[in-house]
């Protein structure tokens, strides 16, 4: 064995010794690799809900994000653009290309073109389901370079892969939730990688091409406004701190100017940025830096500091009187309209509660609770700070800016529980400071031991704090057991991160929330797929004009999937209408009716989970339709649905709970039903009641069609009886 | 001169004569029946027609034509029709398959249409011969209600004849017609009209003259729902690489009694045997053997309701549509499949290849308005052509899929008002060279190789302006 390949054998090392790489190749194949496995693997991981349920879109917005893409592909971009959609909003219609955020349907179709292009006949759902996977493998390989960019290349790589399975974005990324969030992620962290690339450099193409990843993010989320928010904060803070520079002042005054003019093109944005109070502090920081530089240039030609200080006051006085006389006249002239409902929730957390329930309503929209930090950050909630302090202990205008955007964004994803996303990847990048900078520092301090000499030459300048530690490791013998341990921690650690990771995304975030899942009694699998069910029945037996009323959540499910005309959809946009039907919904019926048929509706869809304990159900959300079906109509009042405070659907409900629509609908002939065995008929799992009402007539309506677990149940609205 | 002048008139006489028959082709009335048995099932939507004739010979000429006649609204609702003679005595009898083809006659009463039979032997003057005649009929139960509510049960009208439409003189007859139950409102009665149990008899009826009619309607209960495959598009793809995929387009409809009025969901679990009995619940595919990477789904997804049982000699899907289906809904899906390719693959003896494949559609027992049959040949493939049992329509197309650059030849063939008799096998010839098989691995290999090759000379190019 050993004798034979003696003589090949001399080439064949030679050969070897040729291919053997320098230590510097070395480390680029290994980061090579390591990016590209953790670009895979942030696909990957995504695709749970591939493998569990199916290829297919999830949840609400993102069928309405399928349903345009789909009319884009094909009609074109022109037609999509100009698109007044009859099927929403009846009898009002939409704007579709003036409403929405075009960025996504765009990518989407570009990607789908592209693939057809190159002879790959894919449906353009695969192309949708999968998107965003795509991206956030892309945002992997900016989370490496904005790491690189404000820390150093290992602080890049613990960010990439930190970001890659990082539950906080998982749950708004995985295979099929096609939705802005997707892709934007993407280009929120590109932007601000591209500007801080801009303000490191101060170059005019690292600003330009901040300039186009703005507009990208413009044109795919309303999550801009933090940007055109933060950028300005940014720079103001480098203003007060003296850090003022050129570099600045190129980077930001291209990146806003352009940014701005590029957000023009998109409709839906329009001139926002001139008139909304919301983009306000951009256009001052714009102005204020201007002050900056003619102030500096002033003071270069001036010699006599006592004439420069008097002209600064006079200066800064007249620039900040200026400013806050047009901000007045433009905000009294109704130019600059004041800050939205919206943003306003997001500055003052109560805010929402007590004047848009609308906003209130929806379960995303809560303030977040300390578990779900826990939840989609993990040890990253502790590697945090660690991070801060880094930071702060080597200040520098790029670790100045992921503080802010840290600092930020960590407080809005307090108030709101989607914004968790947008904090994950300062989260991401600070603990990647953090993870880097410990194991940095504990690695050195074990090499120095065992080479102390070489560790001082080939690290040189770079590490003079690992020689100082080294300097401390002579004094105390058990550090570097000491450091072995910590180390080991720092593993355990990481790799708990990475376990609890992939059971989040396997448990929690990988269900496509239109196909439920349940186990049975043998622990089978039982799948529930009655949405599915009811949108096809709608699709295929009723008249392809035919309106159906639901509320607002079903909208975008019942346009794309069951091809019929809605009254409200998600897209929340006129509060009375939504009103309007959260008011039909709490009436008798015969009061219900006029409303229905002063809107045309021919069908009535409702939710109800008490025949399979499905707990999201209309009866549930009942009284949010309550309350906003109140804020408009004070006919609706609050208190008639509730027993003493308390919201019971049993005998003891309220009697205008037990006779409104919304019951009617949900519990018709359920008194009938036997649900569990052991319980009365008409026992209600979802709530764990008899229910109240088991004798419910419907005059104005006819059951149509309720699917096989109940979960959606149809209604038809008959005709007016003859008068003769 | 005298003696050949009367020949030749009387040849030219009987020239005329026959000419003046084959023109009229008014059948001969040579030919007649001797007895005739008829029996019509009308258990499922399909109605079938066992005709059984005794054809007899009584002209001096042999003749080896037979005509079957229909009247004009039954002729829109045939799906097909089957003749076999029996050959040979006693216990020895077998049963040969005879052409059938449809005759356009010049002057056929009230538009009658004829069907051929041609006999493979002439039958000589006095001898008589045993024909079986099957023929379907589809869409002839018309619902009456024509629309029900959930909890009654459908009814339905037959129309036919109580005695046999012939050209021919037909001495003896009887008709047998079978009801699902014996749940019969009403029929028509002609004397001697017998009914008992699940069966009616009309007839016997002596020496009928030809093109006898007496219209008969039977109105009685018809619970089986009524399958209706509006249109089905079949797109058998071939892949030399061993695969042959096959999806199936369906738009189907309950052709049945109309909907009306409520669907109850608590009525149509707690009662199934009350509620909705004609209303279609599951359908029943079958495949052919070793079939594997089975889906069944619909635009907008997976349906999670089918089974798939598989044994060595074939493979049973069954598929519930998302609802049960009551009269006049509708449900649209998709069911595809991949099969062995050495199973239906074959090389002929002059080097072409062949796909042998089953026309018409897999669900048991439904009526297909509209078949169109796509065989997508691998890409470079020449001279396609297709030979079926029955007359279709063909054209070529061109398809596009993974990787193609040229597209793949598609033929085309369509047909209208199949029943599950006419899953019967066809072929498709065409030539292929096995090297076009390597044309996409190479070319994704090239392009993989150009890629490396525009990253190697990017690296060790210098782009920058600056020096």
């Amino acid at each position: 064995m050993a004798t034979m390949p003696i003589l090949p054998n001399m080439p064949v090392l030679d050969l070897v010794k040729s291919f053997k790489l320098k230590t510097k190749q070395q480390e680029l194949l290994i980061r090579v690799s390591i990016l590209c496995l953790v670009y895979v693997l942030a696909f990957i991981t995504r695709l749970f809900s591939v493998l569990r349920y199916e290829s297919m879109i999830h949840e609400f917005d993102p069928y309405f994000n399928y349903r345009t893409t789909l009319y884009l592909t094909q009609n074109g971009f022109y037609d999509f653009w100009n698109w007044f959609d009859y099927e929403s909003w009846y009898p009002l219609g939409r704007i579709v290309g003036g409403t929405l955020y075009p960025g996504l349907m765009v990518t989407a179709a570009l990607i789908y073109r592209i693939l057809h292009f190159l002879r790959f006949a894919v449906h353009i759902r695969e192309v949708c389901v999968l998107t965003a996977p795509f991206f956030a493998s892309n945002t992997t390989l900016v989370a490496y370079f904005f790491g690189k960019e404000i820390w150093d290349t290992g602080a890049g790589l613990v960010a990439a892969i930190l970001i890659a399975i990082c539950p906080g974005y998982i749950s708004r990324s995985v295979a099929g939730s096609y939705d802005n969030e997707g892709v934007a992620i993407f280009a929120l962290l590109f932007t601000f990688y591209l500007f801080v690339k801009a303000v490191n450099t101060g170059s005019l193409a690292w600003s330009l091409a901040s300039a186009f990843g703005y507009f990208y993010m413009v044109s795919a989320w309303g999550g801009y406004v933090f940007i055109i928010n933060l950028i300005p904060l940014y720079v103001l803070v480098l203003l007060i701190t003296g850090r003022y520079s050129m570099r600045l002042y190129v980077a930001y005054n291209c990146m806003y100017v352009l940014g701005m003019l590029l957000a023009m093109q998109i409709r839906f944005v329009g001139f926002q940025h001139v008139q909304s109070g919301e983009h306000m502090a951009a256009m001052g920081v714009f102005f204020l830096l201007q002050v900056f530089y003619f102030l500096d240039w002033v003071k270069h030609m001036l010699s006599d500091t006592k004439l420069f200080q008097a002209f600064l006051r006079i200066t800064v006085t007249c620039a900040v009187a200026v400013g806050a006389i047009a901000l007045g006249l433009g905000m009294l002239s109704g130019y600059i309209s004041p800050w939205t409902g919206r943003f306003y929730s997001l500055l003052d957390p109560t805010y929402a509660k007590d004047h848009i329930p609308i906003i209130a309503s929806v379960s995303e929209h809560q303030p977040t609770a300390w578990s779900s930090f826990m939840f989609d950050f993990h040890i990253l909630l502790f590697l945090f700070p660690a991070g801060l302090y880094f930071c702060f202990k080597r200040l520098s205008d790029a670790t100045i800016f992921i503080v802010m955007y840290g600092l930020t964004s960590m407080y809005f994803a307090g108030v709101m529980v989607r914004l968790i996303l947008v904090a994950t990847p300062a989260v991401c990048l600070v603990s990647a400071i953090a993870v880097s900078a410990t194991v940095k520092n504990l690695t050195v301090l074990l090499r120095s031991k065992n080479k102390g000499v070489q560790t001082g030459s080939t690290k040189g300048s770079s590490s003079s704090k690992a020689s100082s530690k080294a300097l401390l490791d002579q004094s105390q013998p058990f550090q570097k057991n000491g450091a072995i341990a910590l180390l080991f921690g720092a593993f355990y650690l990481l790799s708990k991160y990475a376990t609890h990771c992939t059971w989040v995304t396997s448990e929690a975030y990988s269900s496509p929330s239109i196909v439920l899942a349940a186990r049975g009694a043998h622990g089978s699998r039982v799948i529930f797929d009655d949405y599915r069910e009811a949108y096809f029945w709608l699709r295929q037996n009723t008249p392809p004009d035919a309106k159906v009323m639901s509320w607002w959540d079903y909208g975008y499910q019942i346009t794309a999937m069951g091809n019929r005309t809605v009254i409200v959809d998600n897209n929340t946009w006129n509060n009375t209408h939504i009103a309007t039907v959260g008011r039909a919904m709490s009436s008798y019926e015969d009061e219900a009716i006029e409303i229905m048929r002063s809107l045309d509706v021919d069908y009535v869809l409702v939710v109800f989970g008490g025949v399979t304990g499905y707990s999201s159900d209309d009866i549930n959300k009942f009284l949010w339709m309550v309350r906003i079906g109140g804020g408009v109509f004070p006919v609706i009042k609050e208190p008639d649905y509730l027993v003493n405070g308390e919201y019971r659907v049993d005998k003891g409900a309220a009697p205008k709970m037990l006779n409104c629509l919304m019951y009617k609908l949900c519990y018709y002939r359920f008194g009938e039903m036997l649900t569990e065995y052991g319980k009365p008929p008409g026992y209600d799992r979802a709530r764990g009641v008899e229910i109240g009402n088991k004798d419910i007539k419907l005059e104005h309506l006819e059951e149509a069609f309720t699917t096989s677990n109940w979960i959606v149940r149809i209604y038809k609205v008959k005709p007016p009886n003859n008068r003769w | 001169m005298e003696a050949p002048i009367r020949a030749t008139e009387f040849l030219r006489f009987t020239l005329l004569s026959l000419l003046f028959f084959v023109c009229r082709s008014s059948p001969s009335q040579d030919l007649l029946i001797s007895n005739a048995e008829r029996r019509i099932d009308l258990t499922s939507h399909i109605v079938k027609v066992y005709l059984t004739l005794k054809v007899e010979n009584a002209g001096s000429t042999p003749t080896s034509e037979i005509l079957l006649a229909f009247p004009p609204t039954q002729v829109d609702h045939l799906a097909t029709v089957e003749a076999l003679v029996t050959k040979g005595k006693r216990k020895k009898t077998t049963l040969a398959r005879l052409d059938v083809k449809p005759t356009e006659l010049p002057d056929a009463p009230n538009g009658t249409k004829y069907f051929t039979i041609y006999l493979s032997n002439p039958l000589n003057s006095g001898e008589s011969t045993t024909l079986e005649v099957l023929y379907l009929f589809t869409h002839s139960l018309e619902p009456f209600p024509a629309e029900i509510g959930q909890s009654e049960s459908q009814l339905v009208y037959y129309r036919d004849s109580a005695l046999i439409l012939s050209p021919y003189h037909i001495k003896q007859q009887t008709t047998f017609l079978k009801t699902p139950s014996t749940k019969v409102e009403s029929f028509t009665s002609v004397e001697p009209t017998n009914r008992a149990g699940t069966e009616m008899k009309y007839g016997p009826y002596e020496d009928r003259p030809p093109y006898s009619f007496s219209p008969i309607l039977i109105h009685f209960e018809n619970n089986s729902p009524f399958p209706v495959v509006e249109e089905l598009v079949r797109e058998v793809e071939i892949s030399h690489w061993g695969n042959l995929q096959v999806t199936e387009q369906y738009t189907l409809v309950h052709g049945g009694a109309r909907h009306k009025g409520v669907f109850s969901r608590v009525d149509y679990q707690s009662r199934p045997n009350l509620n909705g009995v004609s209303s279609l619940r599951y359908l029943l595919a079958r495949l052919p053997p070793r079939v594997h990477s089975v889906y069944y789904r619909d635009e907008i997804g997976n349906i999670s309701s089918s089974h798939l049982r598989t044994d060595s000699r074939k493979s049973e899907l069954e598929i519930e549509p998302r609802y049960p289906l009551f009269g006049g809904w509708k449900a649209t899906f998709v069911i595809g499949y991949g099969l062995p390719l050495q199973d239906f693959l074959f090389e002929s003896s002059d080097d072409r290849r062949y796909l042998n494949f089953t026309f018409g559609c897999p669900l048991l027992d439904t009526v297909v308005d509209k078949l169109t049959v796509k065989v997508v040949l691998p890409e470079g493939s020449k001279d396609p052509s297709a030979v079926v049992p029955f007359t279709v329509e063909q054209h070529l197309e061109t398809k596009y899929s993974y990787l193609d650059v040229v597209g793949r030849t598609v033929v085309v063939m369509e047909k209208k008002n199949l029943v599950p008799v006419h899953n019967s096998p066809f072929q498709v010839y065409y030539t292929f060279k096995p090297i076009f098989m390597l044309a996409e691995p190479l070319m994704l290999a090239s392009a993989f190789f150009l890629f490396f090759v525009a990253c190697l000379a990017y690296l060790h190019i210098d782009l920058s302006i600056r020096k």
